[in-house]
């Protein structure tokens, strides 16, 4: 039963929340500056609750359920985080508070700096970045920056693996480079001839994803990084998939100059329905002057009576700055507190236990789906939602069939190099109960299409709403609520 | 922690893998190296994390202990308790970008009834489903105008009543690209029309912010008929609370309208995550970068909604995309719509006005001591810019001891207003707390 629009609640003359009434004398406002009408809604408080609750039982969230979406590191997100977000110190400062008010946030930051430097290998670290495209963007400015430092303006090509996220291609167009799409061997690795051929003296650099979208970790991956380097070219490495190596191999150590982490998949941090997210940048120490600031420092060590004072800082030829403020800090407060909470030896359990399950689930489905590059995977594989016996079921209706059990379906059609792929990353925060029971599902749907392939193609069944027109919506755009006729005031 | 896994459930599981032990699924790696040790303190339990979280918090000195003027494009609003209590459904938060929508219409809807509200709000005609922030906002606008003319105009006009970070952050997003900017040395008394001389046919874009930095609200009308004769796009960058109140930007000819969201029901959180809000008018939709959601129809014919144009996008259009945004604002879009939901028409009048009649009563009360003065004669809402008798580095680090985190020191971003403050003034503070501000003024003046 789909929910009414909250225009279509309003009643002229309700409300949801009051103000006081001025306690100070009131000022005459001049008429020109008012507007005539505002055609918000009005609704009182009970109903707009109860709208928002109804919306919210039509989700699928980690929370409701198994969540197995390539890419995104849908895992478990502790209570515990949203409790600590919201303490008072960390909820009610203010961006622009004197440095000596708010020790507490920046200590937080500096620490938080220097475990991802722990983590990754990095020497230098910056928070401010929003989400995990806004630190490729960042990443690749810094590139940029440090090229041109040295007087090298001829650096304007990226090699970017046929098998990258598209945000890739985007933010290196966004800076200005050429880019030239480097193609996939046949066990999944990046081409190497391919790759060498265009290493030369206009070379930025290359974005790689490691382990890859196909979920496999490049087996030349240090050879890659070498032939980049001997052109003079930098290593971008897309930290989306850093749930596969924490404590097990480091970015930095394998020749990777520049990475973004992804706070909101890595770290445990949730995803909010699309966002908030947050994407640090760590680099090696030779990038590290170009970062964007401010970044958390310590000003004087303190001693035994006193405690380290920090403070914010510029690095001194900072890209600047590439977004307000200092970057999502109570994102930060999340992963941070998943951090201390795991410590070392837990961030390993954790990259361990989503390259076992991932390579359980990928041993258990086997027989049933082809798995285009089969061998060992890391904490994702990449599977075909397609049979040539029946030509005329795809990933996406396997897809929407998942629906039916209760399942969120895995990322479909990504990577483009996998017809019909279906990119499945359990997460480690998974029971055996759990994967069995997708796996099952899966096996039986595939079953499925054999015996009743249109119990697919006309699925989901079991869910509040039916597949929806998309075709519709691109046509005949209705963006916006209708608004109520305005009354007369 | 957080693992569910059994010896038992390890030991099946390896075996259907058909490896021995977990370090056999890394042999394929560089050896270089394999299994760093990872220096970080020892992992603690829920009760001894919140613990030390706790101390951190507490060496902090927040805007609930201290009487806060400090605005400067981050605001101590009131937020109802509906909003977080509603963020806080599991099924709302602990969900992604809803790529799925049979089983996503709540984060759908929401983000609909987001953008109806914007629309609402700004009197533009579409908005997306939000930016990072207000800065990444305004930098998506100037990218937007400038595929707009397909390169062919190279300028971009910057007012200096943009905020400086946003300045920054839109010099940080062109440096490879041919854009020129230009405007923001202009004479700050001047106002919009001092932008007018700069606007010719090579012009794509205007950026100007409503109110200004500096609080001030300009009239607007002359200025958008200027870059509308030189057929340049304007792009006004609001506080969406303001226009609770204010003439919409849509009433003056606005092409863009941006906003820093962080005003509708979004915690101060030393700043962020926050919302950047973006609305346009129906030309320009298929040229907005961002999520957009859309209205349709289910197998069922059922109302529904799905992300729609998304041919724009990365994920899609890879290096040809409009932008390279992925993961937005989703939560904060909705916290605003719920926000803006529970006000409805009247609150937020009610509340802008609130905020109005505290600032010009504060504004009163400090322009009437010796040696404060306002610096701008124009309208302003909750915030406003004073020349103070004595530098305000000096002043805020006084008035600290009284409580009191005073107003922004647009010195620090405005050498030449090294004794101008910013203050800001919300539903927030009392009578009571104006009068101590004022009284406290004048103590650290007359010393």
């Amino acid at each position: 039963m789909p929910e009414p629009t909250i225009f279509e609640l309003s009643s002229p003359g309700r409300q949801g929340a009051y103000f006081p009434e001025p306690d100070v004398p009131r000022t005459e406002i001049p008429e020109e500056i008012l507007r005539d009408n505002l055609p918000l809604p009005e609704i009182a408080e009970v109903d707009v609750v109860r709208h928002f609750t109804r919306l919210s039982q039509l989700n699928h969230g980690v929370d409701t359920g198994f969540y197995p979406l390539g890419s995104c590191t849908m895992k478990y997100n502790p209570k515990v985080n949203e409790q600590t977000a919201r303490l008072g110190g960390f909820a009610k400062i203010h961006p622009l508070q004197p440095v000596e008010t708010v020790q507490g946030a920046v200590g937080l930051m500096y620490e938080l700096q220097e475990w991802l430097k722990e983590i990754s290998g990095f020497s230098g670290v910056s928070l401010q970045p929003a989400a995990g495209a806004h630190g490729e963007l960042t990443g690749v400015l810094i590139m940029r920056a440090y090229h041109k430092s040295r007087g090298d303006h001829k650096r304007i090509k990226m090699l970017i693996p046929d098998s990258a996220h598209g945000t890739n291609p985007a933010s290196s167009a966004m800076s200005g480079l050429k880019i030239v799409e480097i193609p996939s061997d046949a066990r999944g690795n990046i081409d190497m001839d391919a790759l060498c051929a265009e290493c030369d003296d206009t070379l930025a650099g290359i974005m790689i994803t490691n382990p890859n979208t196909l979920g496999l970790f490049e087996e030349k991956f240090m050879e890659v990084c070498d032939c980049v380097h001997e052109a003079g070219g930098l290593v971008y490495g897309d930290g989306a998939n850093l749930n596969a190596i924490m404590g097990i191999s480091r970015p930095a150590d394998c020749g990777v100059d520049v990475l973004h982490f992804n706070l909101h998949k890595t770290f445990s941090t949730p995803h909010g329905g699309g966002g908030p997210g947050s994407g640090p940048v760590g680099v090696t120490a030779e990038l590290a002057p170009f970062l964007p600031g401010p970044i958390a420092t310590v000003i004087d060590e303190g001693g035994e009576e006193e405690p380290p004072l920090y403070g914010l800082v510029n690095p001194e030829n900072s890209i600047g700055r590439v977004k307000a403020f200092h970057g999502h800090f109570s994102i930060m407060v999340r992963a941070f507190t998943y951090m201390m909470m795991l410590g070392g030896e837990g961030l390993k359990a954790v990259s361990e236990h989503a390259v076992l399950n991932a390579n359980y689930l990928q041993a258990r489905l086997r027989d049933t789906y082809k798995i285009p590059h089969d061998r060992i995977c890391m904490h994702e594989f990449v599977a075909e939602g397609h049979w040539e016996d029946v030509p005329d079921v795809h990933a996406l209706d396997i897809s929407k069939r998942l629906m039916d059990f209760g399942f969120h379906p895995p990322t479909n059609y990504f990577p483009l190099i996998v017809p019909e792929a279906l990119m499945i990353e359990p997460t480690e925060t998974e029971s055996k109960e759990t994967l069995d029971a997708f796996a099952d599902t899966l096996i039986q749907i595939a079953e499925e299409a054999r015996t009743n392939p249109e119990m697919l193609q006309t699925a989901p069944h079991n869910t509040p709403f039916g597949r929806l027109d998309e075709v519709k919506a691109a046509r005949e755009l209705v963006l916006c609520c209708w608004f109520p006729e305005e009354e007369e005031d | 922690m957080f693992l569910p896994h059994t010896d038992a459930d390890r030991e099946a599981m390896l075996h259907t893998i058909g490896v021995e032990k977990i370090e056999d699924l890394f042999k394929g790696l560089p050896e270089k190296r394999l299994f760093p040790e990872v220096n970080l303190p020892p992992g603690v339990t829920e009760i001894e994390a919140l613990e030390e979280l706790q101390h951190i918090s507490d060496a902090n000195e927040t805007t609930g202990e201290l009487i806060s003027f400090l605005g400067a494009g981050a605001y101590n609003h009131y937020t109802p308790a509906v909003v977080d209590s509603i963020l806080l459904r599991g099924e709302f938060y602990t969900a992604y970008t809803p790529y799925q929508p049979e089983i996503s219409q709540g984060t759908l809807q929401a983000i609909f009834e987001y953008q109806s509200m914007i629309v609402a709000l700004t009197g533009m005609d579409a908005s997306n489903a939000s930016h990072y922030d207000g800065a990444t906002a305004v930098a998506e606008a100037v990218n937007m105008a400038y595929h707009n003319f397909r390169g062919k105009r190279q300028k971009i006009i910057l007012s200096p009543g943009l905020h400086p970070h946003y300045r920054e952050t839109v010099h940080t997003y062109i440096v490879d690209s041919d854009i020129q900017i230009e405007g923001e040395d202009t004479p700050l008394e001047a106002g919009p029309e001092a932008l007018i001389p700069l606007i010719d046919e090579d012009t794509a874009l205007v950026v100007v912010q409503y109110p200004d930095f500096f609080g001030r609200v300009h009239d607007f009308s002359q200025f958008v008929a200027a870059a509308h004769d030189a057929k340049a796009l304007v792009a006004v960058h609001v506080n969406p609370l303001t226009l609770g109140l204010l003439k919409p930007p849509g009433d003056f000819g606005a092409d863009i309208v941006t906003g820093e969201g962080q005003t509708l029901g979004i915690p101060l959180a030393f700043g962020g995550p926050y919302l950047g809000i973006f609305a346009t008018r129906d030309k320009y939709v298929r040229k907005m970068a961002g999520r957009i959601v859309g209205e349709t129809k289910d197998t069922r014919g059922q109302r529904g909604y799905v992300l729609t144009l998304s041919t724009r996008e990365q994920h899609i259009r890879r290096e040809r995309a409009t932008s390279n945004i992925c993961t937005n604002q989703g939560l904060l879009a909705t916290a605003a719509a719920i926000y803006m939901s529970l006000l409805g028409k009247n609150g937020l009048r009610q509340l802008a006005e609130l905020n109005y009649h505290k600032a010009h009563y504060a504004a009163e009360q400090i322009a009437s001591l010796k040696g404060f003065e306002l610096a701008y004669t124009e309208p302003f809402f909750n915030e406003f810019t004073v020349r103070c008798p004595k530098p305000v580095s000096e002043l805020n680090a006084d008035l600290i001891h009284f409580d009191i985190l005073g107003g922004y020191d647009l010195g620090e971003s405005h050498p030449g207003l090294a004794d101008h403050m910013l203050i800001a003034v919300t539903e927030m503070i009392s009578r009571e707390e104006i009068d101590h501000f004022v009284e406290a003024l004048k103590e650290v003046t007359n010393a």
